[in-house]
């Protein structure tokens, strides 16, 4: 019996321990993993492909984390079946641990679509620290020259990323015409993809791969891949980063109610009470769409995890909510994009605002619905980004400034007084 | 908690405090040195703003709840609990910038090599942050607020 029970110990999990320690010092806390090593920056895992990073850097919470917190940490236990009636999680091995408050933690999966060959050793996916390793590993021992990398996403680019100064040459299928679509429009995406280029990465875009063949030495290794339109590919290595789906499987059966990830409310409370679910699981609000859906991002399930540790804890917090957010720092490149970045052309609600710096190659877009910043993507100048970003999150009105914010020395000096103030940047 | 105050009033848009905050975070702590011969230039993280007449200065706030510790992806940003600090270890940072994309004050910058982040840790080692002590006009004051 735990007064607590989370199931996941990554960002949610911890950002719940944090939350619940602050209110309640005392009622135990239980988390259970799968993982061998639980509290890593899952986003650092391409810095130990490339060498950058060790396990110690990774952690992202001090070594007596657990300790200091009073939790009891199951590493490698998966919790497989979930009895609300009872209120019990039932483990692998038979152990019934239950609950008063239960936080679902249990992130994503990769998504990895039937390809003949995806048996073949040589195949990764990548999102653990345990894959991370195996791929490092890999490349350690076989010596491997060539990888394909199958998405074009911030896992694929960040995989590559690490690719590259490893030495290897890298190809990316990418389905989409561009890539990091989801987040960037075509000039940046553009962008990215000529200095990833200039890196001596090629891109195959607007294509998957219909079939991952072995060599000729051997047909259970990885020997290359055929592209939906006929191309082949060398390479020793297959990466799927196609993205993540939420890992629902505990509560499948079960009351809680899912559409693609857990549905919760403001409070990441599930329809059932008692049960909370946050992160990758989770379908949280986004306060740009003004609806729930999944956003799998690091920040947000530290946030939403947070917000169910309070709840849980008995401090009634509402999720603020998160969008589509995300840096990115791979090749040297830095960029910022946020909420509705790419509008549909057609779009005549929105106001688009750009500015490209060629010399520089310097590029900021700012979308607006009724003066209201609702997406905006910097590239190459990010340094104040999240002064517009708070700005967006604040719904400020900024019909009187608009221009301003994509002058070259924006900052708080040229925004309204009564801001500067509101916000204590001067006295 | 102490805190760097800004007034606005008082600031003739100088610039001393960010050479004063650069040469603190130099190695040599020589201002001649700091600017001179120093690779990499030490790095100001206060920031002047201009925008005639009005100029201030911002760095990091230390607010009570800081974005950039939540949003952090490494751990490297971190609350001092009992200080009330924001306290950045380099050696943690992996460099992914999301405390920039969430700073409200825009007072998390770049390191010269574009490598991790850096800010103001309110020159713990001295009695008064460089900044406060070298402004000619007293328009930076250091002083205990509200956290």
């Amino acid at each position: 019996m735990a007064k607590y029970v989370i199931v996941g110990a990554s960002a949610a999990g911890i950002g719940a321990i944090e939350a619940i320690r602050k209110v309640d010092s005392t009622g135990t806390i239980t988390i259970i993993t799968e993982e061998c090593c639980a509290d890593y920056s899952r986003p650092m895992i391409s810095d130990l492909v490339s060498g950058k990073a060790d396990i110690q850097k990774m952690k992202c919470r001090a070594d007596n984390f657990w300790t200091e917190n009073n939790v009891d940490a199951r590493l490698n236990k998966k919790a497989t079946s979930l009895e609300i009636a009872g209120k019990t999680v039932t483990l692998e091995d038979g152990e019934k641990i239950s609950y008063e408050k239960l936080l679902l933690a249990t992130g994503g999966k990769p998504f990895v679509p039937k390809m003949e060959g995806q048996e073949k050793d040589g195949v990764f996916t990548f999102t653990t620290m345990s894959e991370a390793q195996r791929l490092a590993e890999k490349i350690d021992n076989t010596h491997a020259k060539n990888a394909v990398v199958i998405g074009a996403g911030l896992i694929g680019i960040s995989v590559t990323e690490a690719f590259v100064k490893r030495g290897l040459k890298v190809t990316v299928v990418e389905l989409q015409e561009k890539i990091l679509s989801l987040l960037l429009d075509s000039k940046a995406s553009d962008m990215v993809e000529a200095v990833i280029k200039k890196a001596g990465v090629n891109f195959a875009t607007g294509q998957s791969v219909q079939k991952i063949l072995g060599r000729p030495d051997n047909e259970n290794a990885v020997g290359g891949v055929i592209l939906t339109k006929g191309e082949q590919v060398p390479c020793d290595i297959v990466v799927v980063a196609i993205g993540v789906i939420p890992r629902t499987e505990l509560v499948a059966g079960t009351d809680v109610k899912t559409n693609r990830g857990i549905i919760v409310d403001n409070f990441m409370q599930t329809n059932i009470a008692d049960i909370y679910a946050s992160g990758d699981v989770a379908e949280a609000y986004d306060f740009i769409l003004n609806q729930n859906r999944l956003l799998p991002l690091w920040p947000l399930a530290v946030l939403e995890g947070r917000v169910a540790g309070y709840n849980m804890a008995g401090q009634k917090t509402t999720y603020e909510g998160g969008t589509n957010m995300s840096s990115l720092k791979y090749f040297g490149i830095p960029i910022v994009s946020i909420g509705n970045a790419n509008p549909k052309p057609d779009d005549t609600a929105l106001e688009v605002l750009t500015k490209f710096d060629m010399e520089n190659n310097i590029y900021k877009k700012l979308v607006l619905k009724d003066n209201v910043i609702v997406g905006m993507t910097m590239v190459n100048s990010i340094d104040r980004a999240g002064i517009i970003f708070n700005l967006m999150k604040n719904r400020v009105n900024v019909k009187k400034f608009k221009q301003d914010l994509l002058r070259d020395d924006f900052g708080w000096a040229v925004l309204p007084i009564s801001l500067q103030r509101k916000m204590s940047v001067i006295q | 908690m102490k805190k760097i105050v800004a007034k606005q009033e008082a600031c003739m848009g100088c610039g001393l405090c960010e050479v004063y905050c650069a040469v603190a975070h130099s190695k040599s702590k020589d201002i001649v040195k700091a600017y001179n011969s120093e690779k990499p230039k030490p790095l100001s993280r206060i920031r002047r703003e201009v925008n005639k007449p009005i100029s201030f200065a911002i760095q990091c706030r230390h607010c009570q709840d800081a974005p950039c510790v939540t949003a952090c992806l490494a751990g490297a940003m971190t609350k001092d609990e009992k200080t009330g600090q924001v306290i950045h270890n380099k050696d943690k940072c992996m460099g992914c910038w999301t405390c920039i994309m969430v700073c409200p004050y825009g007072a998390i910058i770049m390191d010269k090599e574009g490598k991790v982040v850096t800010k103001c840790d309110l020159c713990k080692d001295l009695e008064e942050p460089a900044c406060v002590a070298n402004c000619p006009n007293e328009a930076l004051v250091f002083k205990e607020v509200k956290s």
